[in-house]
């Protein structure tokens, strides 16, 4: 497993902010919670548990950026793509709490900023940009490739300035902002181009296949998709 | 199915530590790490006794510290942001050994040091001395919502399988002559990851069957035994009570001085 991590540790911002943000990620679980169930009733659990284990196992899996750099799927984008907004911030709310208890990755006090940024923050960015997306794009699969590749690029964007927001409200050391945002954007639109291009091709994958596991597109209407089904080339005939 | 109760941290070993009940610990490794993180950070003692104290627990545990220490790289990438703090920070500066170095930042770059990296043992003791099994009761015992810690059981059982079998398309991507090195090269992981949805997706929905068809409703049966004692409570709840004192004499210190 890759040794580093880049969720927030204790002691990078201030108190009020961190319980702040930390009332505001209970109360979203719970609405996601809500809203999820109303989706998956009785499958909630099983379906919630696989898809947070599927993030997690894809987040194991680094995709080379550079020789001897590497990065890993977030996975919040996927997961609005895969299973709607409510259960995809859901999950990787959970990831990120199993994360931080039993992979000591992301401070303890720190898990309402890792939640606002990375599981909320991430997800609307994405959803909004699908839910738009979609409607105005040609039904196709080079749409669904565009939409999915937006999605991945602006949630990690957008959750890279969602930390630059608790830093400028509660930093524990005055930085220059610009430079903040500038070093965290800078990296994070990098990390965000292999995102998107990743979302996208695993998207297309599965929609290629099985549409119906889509959530994005039975939101959105689509019946079929352009093509007819082919083999992915990894192999889903098992 | 043996997988999935254990975890890459778990240091499986006998200890008093590890015979505790798992929401005694919790509640020590969390209350631990709040009481450390309101620390005011110029109270530079505060955080030797934290430390020692924290030592003290991985010793009761029989952790050996030179494993957390290489545990604790984790947070790398913290210790780089807080080493950029001192030149850039704003405010008054010093000079040592030639460089500027503003005050706020050095202040800043220390309490982010030394709260992360306490942090990170804090929560490492508790991954080593708890299998994941035992922290998911822990954590229903505390009255977290059941939704969430059934969907952290069911997370918790697939994800060594899903793991397993996202190994095992690595290696037979790799072994037919995949070698990727550039973003750009990165498709064929991309369609293994799609693929690995749908077999995900396709096992969940026949095991959601397989449990549907035995009588399953939306709830797990509970694992009550009986809960920890009195003894357990005070022995797990001395690290946070001894953080609460080193917490009250810091912060009276510090509203003295000012």
């Amino acid at each position: 497993m890759d040794p580093v991590a880049l969720h927030i540790a204790n002691g990078l911002v201030n108190a009020p902010v961190w319980l702040a943000y930390l009332g505001i990620a209970v109360v979203a679980l719970v609405v996601c919670v809500k809203r999820a169930g109303r989706d998956l009733d009785e499958r909630l659990a099983p379906m919630a548990g696989l898809v947070a284990a599927y993030i997690f196992a894809v987040q194991m899996l680094n995709f080379p950026v550079f020789p001897g750099v590497s990065g890993h799927l977030l996975g919040a984008a996927l997961a609005a793509l895969l299973v709607g907004p409510w259960a995809g911030a859901l999950c990787v709310s959970i990831v990120l709490i199993v994360q931080a208890f039993v992979f000591a990755d992301g401070g303890v006090t720190a898990l309402g900023l890792n939640i606002g940024n990375m599981a909320l923050v991430g997800t609307v960015a994405a959803y909004g940009v699908i839910a738009l997306l979609l409607r105005v794009l040609p039904r196709t699969i080079a749409g669904l490739s565009v939409t999915a590749f937006v999605a991945g690029l602006l949630s990690v964007v957008a959750a890279a300035f969602g930390f630059v927001l608790q830093y400028a409200l509660g930093g524990v050391a005055p930085m220059p902002l610009g430079w903040v945002a500038g070093a965290v954007g800078g990296t994070h639109l990098l990390i965000g181009i292999g995102e998107g291009l990743i979302t996208a091709i695993t998207v297309v994958a599965v929609a290629r296949v099985r549409p119906d596991l889509v959530h994005a597109l039975r939101q959105a209407g689509w019946r079929t998709p352009e093509k007819a089904p082919v083999a992915v080339g990894a192999g889903s005939a098992s | 199915m043996a997988g999935g109760h254990s975890h890459p941290l778990y240091l499986d070993q006998s200890s008093p530590v590890h015979r505790l009940a798992p929401e005694v610990k919790i509640v020590a490794s969390v209350g631990f790490t709040v009481l450390m993180v309101l620390t005011p950070r110029t109270e530079f003692w505060a955080f030797g006794v934290y430390l020692l104290l924290l030592l003290g627990v991985a010793f009761a545990a029989r952790v050996s510290p030179w494993w957390l220490a290489t545990r604790s790289l984790i947070e790398a990438p913290f210790v780089v942001l807080a080493v950029l703090l001192p030149f850039l920070g704003s405010g008054p500066r010093v000079d040592w050994l030639g460089l500027s170095l503003s005050v706020e930042g050095l202040l800043g770059a220390w309490n982010i040091v030394a709260k992360a990296t306490l942090g990170v043992l804090s929560s490492l003791l508790l991954a080593a001395t708890t299998q994941m099994r035992d922290l998911v009761l822990g954590l229903d015992r505390l009255r977290c919502p059941a939704v969430v810690t059934q969907i952290v059981t069911f997370m918790l059982r697939y994800a060594e399988v899903l793991a397993a079998e996202a190994r095992r398309m690595r290696i037979a991507r790799i072994s037919r002559g995949d070698s990727p090195r550039f973003l750009w090269q990165a498709r064929g992981f991309a369609v293994g990851a799609g693929a690995l949805f749908l077999r995900a997706f396709e096992r969940g929905e026949r095991v959601y069957l397989a449990m549907v068809s035995r009588g399953y409703t939306g709830r797990l049966p509970a694992l009550y035994g009986p809960g920890p004692g009195l003894a357990q409570w005070s022995a797990a709840l001395a690290l946070p009570v001894a953080a609460g004192l080193v917490l009250a004499v810091a912060a009276g210190r510090a509203v003295f001085m000012s």
